[in-house]
């Protein structure tokens, strides 16, 4: 809508004329100036300017809805009410049904924690028939680090759904209908996904996985300011698909180790906190997501995987729908699968950290 | 007055000049058509800028006469005392807050609350859009809200949730207090706490633009509207932006109208921010984003951080509540006081 032409608008032609004289095209030019700035640059006078930017406001604004008919819509347009089922009892109860359409949900983790195992789970649930419980849609799996494995893809499809899998050909017809386009930098993940834009909104496609952002992003020489603002960019690119088409974004992220004291404050708070310094030096959770906080205000769902005292846990750290629980899982044939649904409710800042100890990175998964 | 404060266009402006009129009462005294034969107009131009003229001139001379100057759109302070006085506010669902921030959000002031990723920015707004339609007889306002969503993380589930909670929490209310009379029970059904939200999805930093000219309209149609949440302000004016100084300049143009329609309409307008880091002295801090020129547009600041095990909102700017902070917990039922005991065993 920001770009839309001036005089596409239905302002009156000798108002509209003028806009286009002054060369203040599209909605953007002309809101980013102030009113004096155009009674100044278009020669007209306050009332006229007054008119227009009113006018032009108002065909741009978003249309309002309310509350009740975003539900309405939701519940009858949508297939399972706006959720992908993640066929973890626990999760999709927090969750409300399952990973909603339409948002991000990022994965965040130590590497070999699995998060590749829930991304091939879920890029199956999407595909699977809908009398199965799926999508039965189209599935792009953005594999920037090659770990995309079909075989495992197929043994974790057997394993799992062994009814459907064993059928003829069903099998083919599953994994045919999983893409993977394997991007090598930023530029041509930005081409690939304007080039699948237009299948996204016709909605052939219901579920988009990157695995991973961070590799995407930190695969670039520059770094600092500048790659900042090119995440930023992609972010909201990303952020607009997902709301267009109302799929399911699926994103993975890297840890890195925490640099130095960077256990962050504001600074009200490190005076009232500079007395005590005996708070206990942190001993294991040296983790953090590897993209930043800019990263992590963007996505709505983060959901982080760590390893603590040997067992895994899967913990909902951002939801704007559940309360921070953390679920104790295992990875085996079938692929992730929950010890116990019930969940347990962290307290306090814990729920962002990420731990990895106790876990035999060589064992990928139980067989 | 000059001619030079005209709202007219800089062209007829040179003309003016150029024939001599410099001065507003150099206008008044002239008729239409010596004016509209003198700077080459015609008529009915000429009559609009005899318009502005002679509304000015009189104006000025009005108010030069009279010793009250400041009269024209001021204010006296005891008036505005008297008018806080009445001004209301939206609870936030939690005691403590409520008591530091003085019974709640004010309304007629635009508040900005700020906090980490997770600490609950999006769920104190809904909470914040469903507590303004708790109705009179309740000690509430029975307004409506506006919702506006930039960054796509309202979910109508969760507002469902709350809406429920908050019925039954007056219902409980009203049980508590009129026992004997059955006719007191909650008649409000979630459905309509979430028709009484307005949501626009915002997509750009121009729609956003654009959506705060057009409110002023859209209030004025919908004059029930309470409050305004913008969830976040900063994700579009953060993402891709070169040029600073516009974005400084936009930003400030939009707080004030958003300042102009708190106060016209006498509602609240809470803003969202996220955090960044800020090096100073030799360490990295958290900060509120969008800069420092930003940090002066809001009447109200609070920020939302972690102490410890507990979520802690702190006031970090106001210029009639005292700095401090208060616990409140975000639970299955919405915004609630931090020492609910919940159900959950907790993780050591």
């Amino acid at each position: 809508m920001a770009n839309k032409l001036i005089n596409q608008m239905g302002l009156p032609k000798s108002i509209a004329n003028i806009f286009a004289a002054r060369n203040i095209i599209t909605a953007k030019d002309a809101l980013s100036l102030t009113e004096f700035e155009l009674m100044e640059l278009l020669d007209v006078g306050m009332t006229e300017v007054t008119f227009a930017m009113a006018h032009i406001s108002e065909v741009v604004c978003p249309p309002c809805q309310t509350a009740l008919l975003l539900m309405e819509q939701r519940v009858r347009n949508e297939s399972l009410a706006g959720h992908l089922p993640t066929r973890l009892k626990g999760l999709d109860e927090a969750l409300c049904g399952g990973i909603p359409f339409g948002v991000l949900t990022e994965l965040v983790g130590p590497p070999g924690i699995g998060k590749t195992q829930f991304c091939l789970k879920l890029s199956l649930l999407a595909s699977l028939p809908v009398n199965c419980g799926g999508l039965e849609g189209r599935v792009i799996y953005i594999d920037v680090e090659s770990k995309f494995s079909s075989k495992r893809l197929i043994e974790i499809g057997t394993k799992s759904f062994p009814e459907i899998f064993y059928k003829k050909g069903m099998a083919q017809e599953m994994a045919g209908r999983i893409m993977i386009l394997r991007p090598t930098s930023l530029s041509e993940f930005a081409e690939s996904l304007h080039r699948i834009k237009v299948s996204l909104l016709q909605q052939q496609v219901k579920l988009l996985i990157i695995d991973s952002m961070a590799a995407l992003v930190l695969g670039e020489h520059d770094s600092g300011a500048s790659r900042q603002q090119a995440l930023g960019w992609h972010v909201s690119f990303i952020k607009s698909l997902a709301e267009f088409s109302r799929i399911p974004i699926v994103l993975t992220n890297q840890v890195r180790s925490q640099i130095g004291d960077e256990s962050l404050m504001y600074s009200f708070q490190a005076r009232s906190h500079s007395t005590k310094e005996d708070t206990p030096v942190t001993f294991d959770s040296h983790l953090v997501a590897a993209l930043g906080i800019n990263w992590a205000h963007a996505v709505t769902i983060r959901l982080v995987l760590e390893s603590k005292s040997g067992q895994r846990f899967i913990k909902l750290a951002k939801s704007p729908i559940s309360p921070p629980l953390a679920f104790p899982f295992n990875i085996t044939a079938s692929g992730i699968v929950l010890l116990d649904d019930n969940g347990i409710e962290m307290k306090g800042p814990e729920i962002n950290n990420i731990h990895c100890q106790g876990q035999n990175a060589l064992s990928n998964y139980e067989r | 007055m000059e001619i030079g404060m005209l709202p007219i266009s800089a062209s007829k402006r040179g003309k003016l000049l150029a024939a001599g009129y410099t001065t507003l009462h150099s206008i008044a005294t002239t008729s239409i058509t010596h004016l509209a034969t003198d700077i080459e107009v015609s008529e009915s131009e000429a009559l609009e800028i005899l318009n502005f003229a002679t509304r000015n001139s009189a104006l000025e001379r009005s108010s030069g006469s009279n010793t009250n100057v400041i009269q024209v759109g001021g204010q006296t302070a005891w008036d505005m005392l008297n008018e806080e006085r009445f001004s209301s506010s939206i609870t936030t669902s939690c005691a403590d807050l409520d008591n530091i921030l003085g019974g709640g959000i004010n309304c007629k002031e635009v508040t900005e609350i700020g906090g980490v990723p997770g600490i609950g920015k999006t769920q104190i707004g809904i909470q914040l859009a469903v507590n303004v339609q708790i109705p009179l007889d309740y000690g509430g306002l029975g307004g409506k809200a506006i919702y506006i969503d930039t960054e796509g993380s309202f979910m109508v589930e969760r507002v469902l949730q709350i809406a429920e909670a908050c019925i039954e929490d007056m219902s409980e209310y009203s049980h508590h207090f009129h026992k004997d009379n059955q006719a007191y029970g909650v008649k409000m059904h979630p459905n309509s706490i979430l028709e009484n939200i307005f949501y626009f999805r915002v997509c750009s930093y121009t729609e956003q633009i654009a959506l705060v000219n057009y409110l002023d309209k859209f209030v004025t149609e919908h004059k029930d509207v309470k409050i305004i949440i913008i969830d976040s302000v900063t994700f579009h004016f953060r993402q891709d932006f070169e040029d600073m100084a516009l974005r400084t300049r936009l930003l400030g143009e939009m707080s004030l109208k958003l300042m102009k329609l708190a106060k016209n309409f006498s509602l609240a307008v809470v803003m969202l921010n996220q955090v960044t880091t800020k090096h100073v002295e030799g360490s990295f801090q958290l900060t509120l984003a969008l800069g420092d020129s930003w940090s002066h547009s809001c009447t109200n600041r609070i920020i939302l951080y972690w102490n410890g095990d507990e979520r802690h909102a702190y006031i970090d700017k106001s210029p009639s509540l005292k700095s401090a902070s208060a616990p409140y917990s975000v639970t299955s039922r919405g915004i609630r006081n931090s020492t609910s005991s919940s159900k959950r065993i907790k993780m050591v």
